[in-house]
């Protein structure tokens, strides 16, 4: 009696098993989480150093031109102005945005809209070899190609804000394609049924219909490319130059917020002002992915289309 | 210009645009494997590198991305999987799991240098493990989670609904559904989904510069002890990898031959990630060719 007792009353093997999953599972899931609250934190609390421990003032910091963390300005305060590195950061991101648009709505356009069996066949495997090529052979061939050419038509050194485009431009590429490709297959078939019921050409349609429905999607497209092209390390830093000034041109050496990362945090001391400075740019780099993932929900939610 | 010559310009610039990326990417990988395959030889792919003289090879990088590849998967792995069934099964539908949601969407935005750097910050600084091939692949492990659990979790997602429900209607758990019912179904998808992060593994340099170190100490090929520093094998070594070498000679490099061995280092890397995407192409079409028996 008391063993069937226990068998009803006690949780079978099967629910015990389930409940053991499930709390892995959550833990699992929870560790992600936890994983990202900690790098903002941490990241933060490096970052904020800077003003509040070597109490720079925030507005100098963003609006300064020198950048030279170990020496101290003619006024007395630490030469850390990061103006320099935000322009190029900007400049880089905006410009090569604006250069692989129009290519990656072509592709895109051409994927659905002129020559989906082939376009597809062929375009496909194409956006996957562009975002399997690792960005320190982009970086590789930038400085081996891209800079002697722009050397050569421009004059200079060939590194700088040019060179940093034209390889930006190939990274970001299949990042705003694909992400177009999405949405434009996700534009409802009758839109495109109906505008050649009455008579459209392929390409009134396309202008007239296809692309204005299309918008958000393609906000969301670039801006995840613009993600892209601001985070990007390796390949930048081996073309831009590095010299640490205003960009007065675009080819003129120049740096961006991750290329001063990637070469000065080994040469700092930890827990020192330029050391600090540095913690604090990468914190600006934190916070505009996370401006931009906000930019990405903004959109998504009021540009839905609506059926 | 009346419509029809408007429409067939517009096409042609679309062509003409999609011609010019499609010649970009073929010049692209023709120059890599043009310039680079001469220099590949067996010496090439199996000697250490030199720091001053010309004639080094890439051996000990080579071994070193393969082993911290390994090291990452089998962390990230797991965490991943865990974290994919509970978004798909268990997840209640509140603001805790959509918190879960976007944090996970973050982090797969956030740019790989600082993840890099905080993994420096705690593993390499807070915690004194010093650069060593495992914080490298801890720091990888955070790049790789967020894309990992999301291609699992749509890999679950994309089993039809019915073999859920038939698993449930036979009196399984949740768990074993999930474990013996739905994850058999979802392993191709799921098997993509690990070959192309391998790719991103084996490319990335920015997360390991501060984590995995940009050195190579000599390694002794004999020894297999995993705890003495020559050993291939420790994981507390500084370990330099392809990516990262090619970066590195390529910024500060001095020997003679620095360009003839960032052009041979670029091909390898090339090829390694172009058999990891196509098998993983190969691999996906393969297998839902057997199970839907479609041609």
């Amino acid at each position: 009696m008391d063993k069937i007792k226990r068998q009803l009353t006690s949780s079978s093997k099967a629910t015990r098993q389930d409940r053991i999953g499930k709390l892995v599972a959550f833990l699992c899931t929870f560790l992600i989480g936890l994983l990202v609250v900690s790098i903002f934190y941490m990241v933060a609390s490096r970052g904020l150093a800077t003003f509040f421990k070597d109490h720079v003032s925030l507005w100098d910091f963003l609006s300064h031109q020198n950048w030279n963390p170990s020496q101290v300005g003619k006024d007395g305060t630490p030469e850390v102005g990061a103006l320099p590195m935000i322009v190029g950061s900007f400049s880089v991101t905006v410009l090569s945005a604006i250069l692989a648009t129009p290519f990656a709505v072509s592709m895109a356009l051409f994927m659905t809209e002129i020559a989906p069996k082939r376009g597809q066949k062929v375009l496909q495997p194409v956006i996957e070899l562009l975002v399997g090529i690792p960005s320190v052979v982009y970086g590789f061939v930038g400085l081996t190609i891209v800079v002697p050419v722009v050397r050569a038509l421009g004059g200079g050194t060939g590194f700088g804000i040019l060179s940093g485009t034209l390889v930006l431009f190939v990274m970001v590429l299949p990042t705003i394609t694909s992400m177009y490709v999405d949405s434009l297959r996700s534009v409802p078939g009758f839109y495109r049924e109906a505008a050649l019921a009455l008579g459209a050409t392929r390409w009134q349609s396309i202008y007239k219909v296809i692309l204005r429905a299309s918008v958000p999607g393609l906000l969301t497209a670039i801006i995840f490319g613009m993600a892209r092209a601001f985070g990007e390390a390796l390949a930048v830093q081996m073309v831009i130059g590095n010299a640490s000034l205003l960009p007065h041109d675009l080819i003129s050496p120049a740096s961006t917020l991750t290329s001063v990362l990637t070469t000065g945090i080994g040469n700092t001391v930890m827990g020192t002002l330029p050391n600090n400075a540095l913690w604090s740019l990468a914190l600006i780099l934190l916070l505009m992915s996370l401006a931009f993932n906000l930019l990405v929900r903004v959109i998504g939610s009021k540009g839905r289309l609506t059926k | 210009m009346n419509a029809k010559r408007i429409d067939k310009l517009a096409t042609a610039v679309i062509s003409l645009l999609v011609g010019v990326v499609v010649l970009i990417l073929l010049s692209l990988i023709g120059y890599i494997l043009v310039t680079g395959l001469p220099h590949i030889s067996w010496h090439f792919l199996t000697s250490p590198s030199q720091a001053f003289l010309k004639g080094g090879g890439i051996g000990d990088q080579l071994f070193n991305s393969f082993y911290l590849l390994v090291l990452t998967l089998v962390i990230s792995f797991p965490i991943a999987l865990g974290a994919g069934i509970y978004l798909f099964e268990y997840a209640p539908k509140n603001w805790v799991t959509n918190t879960i949601r976007v944090a996970i969407e973050v982090l797969s935005s956030l740019p790989s240098v600082v993840v890099g750097l905080f993994g420096f910050l705690l593993f390499v600084v807070e915690f004194k493990l010093g650069f060593s091939i495992l914080s490298g692949a801890i720091a990888l492990t955070f790049f790789n989670l967020p894309l990992l659990t999301r291609s699992i979790e749509n890999s679950l997602t994309a089993v039809p609904k019915l073999q859920r429900e038939a698993g449930l209607a036979l009196g399984f758990s949740r768990w074993q559904t999930v474990l013996g019912v739905i994850f058999p179904e979802a392993l191709p998808g799921i098997l993509t989904a690990v070959i192309l992060s391998a790719g991103r593994i084996f490319g990335e340099a920015a997360a390991l510069i501060y984590t995995a170190g940009q050195s190579a100490p000599i390694l002794n090929f004999a020894n297999w002890n995993p705890f003495s520093p020559t050993s291939p094998l420790n994981p507390m070594r500084p370990a330099e990898t392809l990516a990262v070498h090619i970066w590195k000679i390529n910024s500060e490099g001095i020997m003679p031959d620095a360009s003839a061995v960032s052009a041979g280092a670029s091909a390898v890397l090339i090829v390694v990630v172009l058999l990891f995407n196509f098998s993983a192409r190969w691999l996906g079409n393969r297998i839902y060719r057997k199970i839907t028996a479609s041609k």
